[in-house]
């Protein structure tokens, strides 16, 4: 009997050496240590035996049955590592330095640029306005104190259409309906008017790389109590200096614009250079930037504002301009071409 | 316009002060100055008056002289000169071995085989004028070797001032104003203009001239003789050219030179010429020859100077041809006068012709000044020629007074408008240094506006406030923020909804946003085959191209999908931009604000195109208004619209806008294999429908039954609208989960989706349900698929 057991234990071995699979190794299982299994069996056989006989064939039997179990045990991790391997191996090491593919949608630069400066006027309190691009020679011109035979017309180019209308040569021309939209508020509550009113406007003049016939502006306004010079410098320093992100200096030059009064010509330091001069501010340091001023009496009183009480001031940007400046982009008709090549790079900027 | 300071120093004494410094100043407090500022004789030195003492012809050159020149340092010096006019005794510019003339050094240096130790010099290259006809010949008695620089004003620094920041300050078009600006900023008084007594000529003859026309405000005028001299002194050129004119005669110089020093414009005529003078305009169109030879189309609106009928001068603009000083002048009648500013404007843009006294005119000069003017040319002219006599009286008519403006105010709106305290005494000194009179009186200021200041420039306290700043400096301002109540800001709807379509289409559906123009472009719309149709148009474009604005973005939008088809296989734009519809009732523009979409594929079906157009158009919908779509057709208008598949787009009963293909003519122009489909919206249409709030629905705790159903038909809407008739509580939604077509017969998969949220549904009630349906539709001729 003690012979089968050697028998049993060479045979075992044997076979386990060719197990490849967890399949194979569980069928050896059973074989071996199942119910009718081999080593099973020969337990069975163990009753027929003198008790001498007995005690030496169960002592070795019992040794088999727990080497079997134990070296099935160890060869099914075995196969569990070679198994997870095979299934970690299957799967490729992919090539990283593919190139990438995919797609994105873009915002126009004049969007972008636009929506950052709405952005840090809402912060302030700003209301943003809509305005229309059809207007009349009253919300233009009249209006803003600029009437009839005024030499600053011939400043601008205008286009005017068949029934007297005209495409609006300035976004001031929002100011006026922007008084008399919030007048009531600031009359009876005392709230300032604070609005910008960014838009599309129009000149009637040939193009370039550096003129366009269509191009953006916003206009803003804060009119309340006691709004002074001091306010708009502050102003427009405060609101430069987070545009551009940066602290921003200012310098203020006599300006005319009929609407406003006193008027400067704002200018800050050269982004370039800093203010040391180089060809970018043709080596002066400062950059003309923007028009402001105090909102003139004969506007305000337009609005049907009474400038005795109310003083307020104005200012323009030139949208156009400040994202031509932002992207470095060299030629301004490329704004209105619809060329993808150009456009599509504006996927989206820093919020 | 050029501005020199010696010229400026005439009247203010700067001496001891940075002139750089204070043009700084000036270009921060009054108007804005060019970068380049010249420092003119700065790269001259060396250059002496010298005597020719001899002049001997080149052996070898028709051209060169040999000449032996006197340079004041007690030796003749050899010099071979190219010069048509030397002649013995003549002075001359002469530059020594050593001087510097600009970038060249002077040396001694072998000419055509003889050495020349200097070199005779032109007025040109002295750079005091462009005369390079000859060597210089100094007329003034000094001693050979006196420095050119000391004999002549070289030495100067000249400045542009920004002619556009000058529009509203008239005071500015002359040096003295500019002075006046200068003794301000340097805090130093301003001389008073030398110039002669005119009352003591009040005996002689006057003048005969009528002002005709209200488009004249002031004409002054006085007759002189015995003009001598021809040439104007050397200083007064080198001031001129300076300022960019060149000297011609005595009597045009003057004329420049006092418009330059003054800002008004002075003409002389032939007395001949002007026995009447009469300003008027005339009833019909006629042609006037002007001073410069050009023959100009005068019309009924251009204010005319004239000898009783026959016009010799456009007022304001330039004299003619026929009354122009000549040889045998003997007489001459001076005119210093002032017109109405907007008529002069218009004249000389109707004439194409705008001068350098136009120029002035059209800013509303004072008419105070014209007498002025005239005291001071004779001033000058009698200074220079001494032999000058006046024949006539100071004539002057005065037409037009311009009120005299008074200004009052506290010192409490001037710190309310400043926000910053500004003293009383810089008030005051600031005023009255430009010349206003104040008068204080506690708080109470009380400004007479100077005549030069109040044509225009200065009629209100907000004017005065400008003056009080400007000179105080905008640098000097303590900046402070507002003081100002808090209030709730809220955005139009309108601007919410294009915010958010942009980011959906652009993030969410990779469209490409595009801006564009907004009139219809003929000769683009006709290359693909599109109308320009009717709509308003510009009154005064010049291109011919762009005449008629859009009623639509669609064909802009087909016109830049044209011009991209290289881009991309696959792409899509997008604008929110203008139209106009025509023209309204009250006779404005129908403006509207749309949304355009345009898609272009190579790759995918027409079909397939068009779905993915109208879900994205369904979900931003969705997205900005919680609202679903649905669709009509539409019957094709406009040359671009493919006949067939065209569909208006209704939110909430109320068409927002339309989609549809492009028109296959159109299409081919564009890509003849290409599909391309295109949306435009109604942005304000849109927004007016109230955004629905969310309407949540508890998720039912029983499960939900689904049968599929396919039918042979053709249209989604027959089956959808068939089985929705009935309303069946337990029918929760009807869905497509496929849609086949074997190119003959088309079938349609619907997925009924079937639950209650009391109950689990029994297998028995679901297909009574369907049995139903399937029983309803048939009865259409709507038939399950075999």
């Amino acid at each position: 009997m003690v012979d089968i057991i050697s028998e049993l234990s060479a045979k075992f071995e044997s076979e386990l050496q060719n197990i490849k699979n967890s399949e194979e190794l569980e069928n050896i299982r059973v074989s071996y240590l199942g119910k009718k299994g081999s080593v099973t069996a020969a337990m069975k056989e163990m009753g027929k035996l003198s008790v001498e006989e007995k005690k030496e064939f169960g002592q070795k039997i019992n040794v088999l049955k727990n080497t079997v179990a134990d070296k099935i045990a160890a060869k099914k991790d075995e196969i569990a590592a070679l198994e997870l391997q095979k299934e970690i191996d299957k799967v490729p090491e992919f090539d990283i330095s593919l190139p990438e593919n995919f797609d994105q949608g873009s915002f126009h630069p004049i969007t972008l640029v636009q929506r950052q400066c709405e952005t840090i006027f809402k912060s302030m309190g700003f209301t943003v306005e809509d305005y229309s691009e059809v207007v009349t020679d009253y919300e233009c011109f009249e209006s803003v104190n600029i009437p009839k035979y005024h030499p600053a017309r011939d400043m601008q180019d205008t286009y005017y259409l068949e029934n007297g209308q005209l495409l609006k040569s300035q976004t001031t021309a929002a100011q006026n309906a922007i008084y008399k939209k919030y007048r009531k508020q600031l009359i009876e509550d005392g709230t300032p008017i604070k609005a910008i009113f960014p838009g599309r406007c129009f000149r009637n003049e040939a193009t370039d790389a550096c003129h366009e016939n269509t191009f953006f502006q916003m206009e803003g306004v804060m009119v309340g109590k006691d709004i002074s010079i001091s306010n708009l410098i502050y102003f427009m320093k405060t609101m430069l200096s987070e545009v551009f992100r940066r602290d921003i200096k200012v310098r203020l030059r006599p300006g005319f614009f009929p609407f406003v009064e006193p008027g400067f010509e704002l200018d800050i330091n050269c982004l370039n250079c800093g203010g040391k001069g180089c060809p970018s501010c043709k080596h002066s340091g400062w950059l003309e930037l923007c028009p402001c001023g105090m909102v003139h009496p004969k506007v305000l009183e337009e609005g049907g504002i009474d400038p005795d009480k109310y003083t307020g001031f104005a200012f323009g940007l030139g949208l156009t301009r400040l994202a031509m400046m932002k992207y470095g982009i060299k030629d301004i008709r490329d704004l209105n071409s619809g060329n993808l090549t150009s456009l599509a790079q504006f996927t989206d900027d820093e919020k | 316009m050029f501005i020199s300071m010696n010229w400026i120093s005439d009247f203010v004494d700067l001496s001891g002060l940075d002139k750089m410094e204070l043009i700084a100043k000036f270009s921060l407090a009054t108007a804005e100055v060019e970068n380049d500022i010249f420092h003119k004789g700065e790269d001259l030195s060396g250059v002496v008056v010298a005597e020719i003492k001899s002049v001997e012809p080149h052996p070898e050159s028709k051209k060169l002289h040999l000449l032996k020149v006197d340079a004041g340092d007690g030796k003749l010096t050899d010099v071979v000169c190219g010069a048509p006019n030397v002649r013995v005794g003549m002075k001359t510019a002469f530059a020594k071995v050593g001087a510097q003339l600009g970038d060249i050094t002077i040396a001694p240096r072998p000419l055509a085989g003889y050495e020349s130790c200097g070199m005779c010099c032109s007025e040109k290259e002295i750079g005091i004028s462009d005369n390079n006809d000859g060597i210089m010949d100094i007329l003034e008695d000094v001693a050979n070797g006196t420095d050119i620089k000391d004999l002549y004003e070289i030495d100067d620094i000249i400045f542009e001032v920004d002619n556009k920041s000058l529009t509203n300050r008239p005071d500015l078009w002359g040096h003295y104003g500019i002075a006046r600006e200068f003794a301000t900023i340097a805090k130093r008084p301003l001389k008073e203009l030398p110039t002669i007594d005119l009352s003591k000529y009040d005996n002689l003859e006057k003048i005969d001239i009528k002002i005709e026309d209200e488009l004249c405000q002031r004409y002054s005028s006085l007759k002189v003789e015995h003009v001598e001299k021809n040439v104007s002194p050397m200083n007064m050129r080198i001031r001129l050219f300076y300022c960019g004119m060149r000297g011609i005669n005595l009597l045009t110089d003057l004329t420049n030179y006092l418009m330059l020093e003054m800002g008004q414009p002075m003409h002389a005529f032939d007395s001949r010429k002007v026995e009447k003078i009469r300003i008027k305009r005339f009833d019909k169109p006629f042609t006037f020859t002007t001073l410069d030879g050009i023959e100009r189309n005068i019309d009924e609106n251009t204010l005319m100077i004239c000898n009783d009928n026959t016009p010799v001068a456009i007022a304001g603009i330039m004299g003619g041809l026929d009354s122009e000083i000549v040889e045998d002048t003997t007489t001459l009648t001076l005119e210093s006068a002032t017109f109405n500013a907007a008529s002069i404007r218009k004249s000389a843009v109707r004439l194409a012709h705008r001068t350098d006294a136009s120029a002035r005119y059209e800013k509303s000069l004072d008419p105070e000044m014209t007498t002025v003017a005239i005291a001071r040319f004779m001033k000058l002219l009698l200074d220079i020629d001494p032999s000058v006599q006046v024949v006539s009286a100071l004539t002057d008519e005065y037409a037009f007074h311009y009120p005299h403006v008074a200004l009052d105010f506290d010192k409490d709106f001037v710190d309310k408008y400043t926000g910053i305290e500004i003293t009383d005494e810089h008030i005051l000194d600031t005023l009255t240094a430009l010349g206003f009179k104040v008068q204080q009186e506690g708080k109470n200021f009380h400004v007479d506006v100077p005549s030069y200041r109040a044509t225009k420039d200065i009629s209100l306290k907000a004017d005065i406030i400008e003056e009080i700043t400007r000179i105080y400096g905008y640098d000097n301002f303590e900046l402070s923020t507002t003081n100002a109540p808090l209030y709730p800001v809220r955005m139009a709807e309108d601007k919410n909804v294009e915010d958010e379509i942009k980011d959906i289409l652009v993030k969410r559906f990779r469209l490409h946003e595009v801006h564009s123009y907004v009139w219809q472009y003929a000769d683009e719309y006709k290359k693909l085959g599109m109308e320009v149709e009717e709509n308003i148009k510009l009154a005064n474009s010049t291109n011919p191209n762009i005449e008629t604005l859009r009623n639509s973005i669609i064909p802009t939008q087909l016109c830049q999908v044209n011009y991209n088809t290289g881009y991309a296989t696959d792409f899509g734009i997008f604008e929110i931009g203008r139209v106009v519809e025509g023209i309204k009732e009250d006779g404005l523009c129908d403006e509207k604000k749309k949304l355009c979409i345009t898609l272009f594929s190579k790759t995918k079906s027409l079909e397939t195109l068009y779905f993915e157009l109208r879900d994205m158009i369904a979900e931003m919908v969705e997205d900005v208004r919680h609202r679903g779509l649905t669709y009509k057709k539409l019957e094709a208008t406009h040359s671009y619209e493919h006949p067939k598949n065209l569909n208006a787009l209704v939110l909430d009963g109320t068409t927002i806008g339309k989609m549809g293909v492009a028109h296959p003519l159109v299409s081919k122009k564009i890509d003849k294999k290409a599909a391309i489909v295109f949306a435009e919206i109604d942005i304000q249409s849109l927004s007016d429908i109230a955004l629905k709030t969310i309407e949540y629905v508890e998720p039912s705790k029983y499960p939900a039954i689904e049968v599929d159903l396919s039918f042979v038909a053709e249209k989604f809407a027959e089956i959808n609208d068939t089985i929705k008739e009935s309303a069946y509580a337990i029918l929760k939604k009807v869905g497509v989960a496929d849609v086949y077509s074997d190119g003959n017969n088309k079938s349609i998969t619907v997925r009924l989706l079937f639950g209650d949220d009391e109950r689990t549904l029994t297998h028995e009630e679901v297909q009574k349900v369907v049995d139903e349906i399937i029983e309803k539709l048939k009865n259409k001729g709507i038939n399950l698929k075999a």
